[in-house]
């Protein structure tokens, strides 16, 4: 007789409040498949825990962000952003949907001149460009986008020796109506530091006003801030031409889109209530057209999307290391996926989905990570179905930064593979090993050796 | 002629001491002139004691709650859809109109009706943005502020004189009287709620309820105002009286012409020492006493079904005024079998 | 150890303490535990006997088993001093 799958024995007290998840059968479905490929032979193949980037749904992503611009605006163009995830798989994929490259410091810089973006066709932003970075940008005609007075003083002192006008733009901070007001990168609206700066560029012969540059948030939940931001970029692009009959070539409206991914805190789910791509381009195409532009001659629109474009495309696959009650009598599950992977764990709610069948039963569990570290947690409470050691589950929405600010802590990190749209799977980063991490160090010679 | 029979979905099946407003809205629904009703009632937990009301309602299926996403009660609901075939639901949760706003084309195309705000009129409405509705529609609200920092308490109360109402962005609220209470509710509800704060003013007076109906079109179907009587612990009617005020009227049919506000909806009103109504809320759904608005001749939630299905219907000119609501309670006694049946099937 | 010979456990994994009035569900594998522990079946015995119907091996059915019996004391639904 053919064996029954094991599911481990489980009683629950029936409270008042019971929620409904017995003899809901809908509540959760396994996912067994990642673009046709199944769960538990990316595992057999390539290890756990391991990221899983869909080529497909990037493409699918960027192309109807495009959409979404395009059929509201005539001219449009993303760049995208580096820090958000810089696997090279990742942004030529991008680069290959025509994104430009938006980066924050010149190792970002770098990376996207080895990818094989031209120099002009690079955003750089961010507080903290050096000599030899603002050198390079210069020469390259990158576009610069200036946090600050100081750098735009060093731009005017290096362009001069370089025979080259440095491409710039600066960026803006405002008030949008929204909390908290990012005032830390660029220069305010509202106390005239910006009419100022531009006034310092244009009366000078080292640098050319190209753009101007805002990024108002992240994980913006209200597409009106971005009306509201427009709206104040093409008044001091308005300003810019009347006083000096100038026209600057571009205004980037940065990035923050939120995904739909379910922060910490808040009722409803992401997929539901999130605004989407199309929300936030009818506000901030609507200001613009809106604005005292002429009809034809509309700036170029840039957008520096990146979660928004990014975080559904991945997922992380784990495996449960073991069950564990705790003291009180509470249900806790081990994963092989720390938080050193999976840093987005302090702030969503991610959906963590089993990848083989279960039943309709499920316990509120505790969900650690393997690190023997008492923050090493995945999910204070979440309804599971009852999982088995070596079981698999799929975390998922972890695209965004997640692959950028991970950390080598305790464990190596993991492989992760991106599958084409044909579903033939490519590892696109190896995992990491101990000769390789070795290879950093050095031990004094007087260290080398010792007796226990 | 021969009466139509509909079956009708309904929420919030808790009649208990804060009682939820689907029972009196099934009560309205069987007490129907112009249709006869099968009640399918949807319930979130297996207490909810319209579950065993059997001679109110005919099935019971439980849904997920709306933190589990449209995309779960979606699925629930073509199941029961599948053995029930609604024709209209309505439902009567704040936490939930979100969800069914939400799923209103997907529902239609199933054969199911409701009769809901606009996403833009559930959003207008929300106590967030309560000042600028009030700017908007030229109706007097109380001054308040939306503050994301305890500094700003201080400057705030002292501009409006204590006490001080600090609520939360969708639910929750206390009534404060110095700056320390100010600064453990502000705690307390952010904890819960999250950012931002709302300090609002605190309106002297008594206070007002209406209850009403919009076409959707600006035309008022029905309209109901009501004086609590007697009012318990924690701030609910216990007993009711209609009252006859043309002010009041006259507010609410402004209202619906200048939002042309779709289905139903509660309003809350503080009448101040100048004789000036303050509107404190908007709640856009049925409220729990909506039977004293059909007991004095506005059956409320038979003109929502009858809009839901597209057909016409008159406003209702009058209602009887001396009329009040009394609220009792009263024990069931349920078979432990029927516990364990929607307990571990979901459904009974 | 043995549950309580009072508790009734319905087809659909309803359990029911009439001494507390409390209610509980089970699911399967849990009904047929304490179905087997109510007729004295000792804990080695139902092991085996899940082992042999189940995907899966002894030490994760004894680390199960061990876990579901502590919770049922914790519910109060064993009688402690029953015979083993």
């Amino acid at each position: 007789m053919e064996k029954q799958r094991y599911e481990r024995p489980m009683i629950k007290k029936l409270e008042s409040n019971m929620p409904n998840k017995f003899g809901m059968r809908t509540e959760y479905r396994p996912m067994t498949h990642i673009d046709n490929v199944a769960v538990k032979d990316l595992i057999d193949e390539y290890g756990s825990p391991l990221f899983v980037i869909s080529e497909k749904t990037i493409r699918n992503n960027i192309r109807s962000a495009r959409k979404a611009f395009e059929t509201r605006y005539p001219k449009v163009q993303f760049a995208w952003s580096y820090k958000t995830n810089y696997l090279d798989a990742v942004c030529r994929t991008f680069h290959q949907e025509g994104s430009w490259a938006e980066v924050v410091s010149g190792f970002e810089y770098d990376k996207a001149l080895h990818n094989g973006v031209d120099g002009s066709k690079i955003i750089f932003n961010g507080p903290d460009k050096t000599e030899e970075d603002l050198n390079k940008a210069i020469k390259n005609n990158s576009l610069i986008h200036i946090d600050h007075l100081d750098e735009l003083y060093a731009i005017s002192e290096i362009a001069p020796g370089l025979n080259k006008k440095a491409q710039v733009a600066i960026r803006v901070n405002m008030d949008t109506g929204i909390y908290p007001m990012w005032d830390r990168f660029g220069f305010n609206y509202e106390n005239g530091q910006a009419w100022d700066a531009l006034n310092k560029i244009m009366r000078t012969d080292a640098m050319e006003l190209v753009g101007l540059h805002t990024h108002i948030g992240t994980f913006m939940l209200s597409p009106n801030a971005y009306a509201v931001a427009a709206g104040k970029l093409a008044d001091l692009a308005i300003g810019i031409k009347d006083k000096y009959g100038h026209e600057i070539k571009y205004i980037d409206m940065g990035g923050g889109f939120a995904s739909k991914n379910k922060l910490k805190g808040t009722y409803l789910p992401g997929t539901d209530i999130n605004p989407s791509v199309n929300d936030f381009a009818e506000a901030i195409t609507g200001a613009l057209i809106n604005s005292n532009f002429k009809p034809d001659n509309l700036p170029l629109l840039i957008l520096e999307t990146g979660r928004a474009l990014i975080d559904d495309a991945a997922n992380l696959l784990g495996t449960v290391i073991s069950n564990k009650r705790l003291s009180d009598g509470r249900r806790s599950t081990i994963l092989d996926v720390g938080v050193n992977i999976l840093f987005t764990s302090f702030w969503y709610d991610h959906k963590i989905t089993p990848a083989q069948p279960f039943t309709q039963y499920a316990e509120d569990t505790v969900l650690y990570g393997p690190l023997c570290m008492n923050i090493d947690v995945i999910r204070e409470n979440i309804s599971l179905p009852l999982l088995n050691k070596g079981d698999h589950v799929v975390i998922q929405h972890v695209g965004a930064y997640n692959m950028t600010q991970w950390m080598q802590f305790i464990t190596l990190r993991p492989r992760i593979v991106m599958i084409d749209p044909e579903n033939n799977v490519h590892v696109i980063r190896e995992r990491e090993t101990l000769d390789r991490l070795l290879e950093f160090e050095k031990v004094p010679d007087h260290l080398k050796t010792f007796d226990l | 002629m021969e009466k139509p029979e509909y079956t009708i979905g309904v929420t919030a099946l808790n009649a208990i001491d804060n009682p939820g407003p689907g029972i009196p809205v099934i009560r309205a629904l069987r007490e129907a002139k112009s249709f006869n009703v099968r009640i399918i009632g949807l319930s979130y937990e297996s207490l909810e004691p319209g579950i065993y009301m059997h001679e109110l309602v005919d099935k019971t299926y439980q849904i997920p709650y709306p933190s589990a996403g449209t995309d779960l009660l979606l699925e629930r609901l073509e199941y029961i859809q599948d053995q029930e075939k609604m024709d209209v639901i309505i439902p009567n949760f704040d936490a939930e109109l979100f969800s069914f706003i939400k799923l209103q084309p997907k529902l239609k195309a199933m054969g199911i009706h409701v009769f809901l705000p606009t996403p833009e009129q559930f959003e207008e409405r929300l106590k967030v943005n309560l000042t600028e509705f009030g700017e908007k529609y030229d109706i007097p609200v109380p001054e308040s502020e939306a503050i994301f920092s305890m500094d700003k308490i201080a400057d705030i109360a002292n501009d409006y004189d204590w006490p001080v109402l600090v609520k939360g962005k969708y639910y929750d609220a206390s009534v404060v009287y110095n700056i320390e209470q100010a600064r453990i509710a502000f705690n307390k509800i952010s904890s819960k709620w999250g950012l931002p704060i709302i300090i609002q003013k605190f309106v002297h007076g008594t206070e007002y309820n209406i209850t009403g109906l919009g076409d959707g079109k600006g035309n008022t179907i029905a309209a109901v105002p009501m004086r609590k009587q007697y009012i318990t612990d924690i701030g609910k009617a216990w007993g009711g009286i209609a009252v006859s005020d043309d002010h009041l009227l006259e507010l609410t049919r402004d209202f619906i012409a200048k939002t042309k506000w779709q289905g139903g909806f509660e309003l809350e009103l503080m009448k101040n020492k100048k004789g000036e109504f303050i509107l404190l809320e908007i709640n856009p759904r049925i409220p729990a006493w909506i039977y004293l608005a059909v007991g004095v001749g506005q059956n409320i939630p038979e003109a929502l079904v009858n809009l839901a299905l597209g057909k016409r219907v008159e406003p209702f000119k009058k209602y009887s005024v001396g009329k009040m609501f009394i609220r009792y309670s009263w024990d069931m006694m349920v078979e432990l079998s029927e516990f364990e049946k929607i307990s571990t099937t979901g459904e009974l | 150890m043995k549950i309580k010979n009072n508790i009734a456990v319905s087809d659909s994994g309803f359990v029911f303490n009439p001494a507390t009035g409390e209610s509980f569900s089970a699911n399967p594998i849990g009904m047929e535990i304490m179905e087997l522990l109510k007729k004295g079946t000792p804990t080695q015995e139902i092991s085996n006997t899940i082992l042999e119907k189940y995907e899966t091996d002894a030490p994760t059915i004894d680390k199960d088993l061990h876990d579901f019996i502590q919770i049922l004391k914790q519910y109060t639904l064993i009688e402690e001093h029953g015979k083993a």
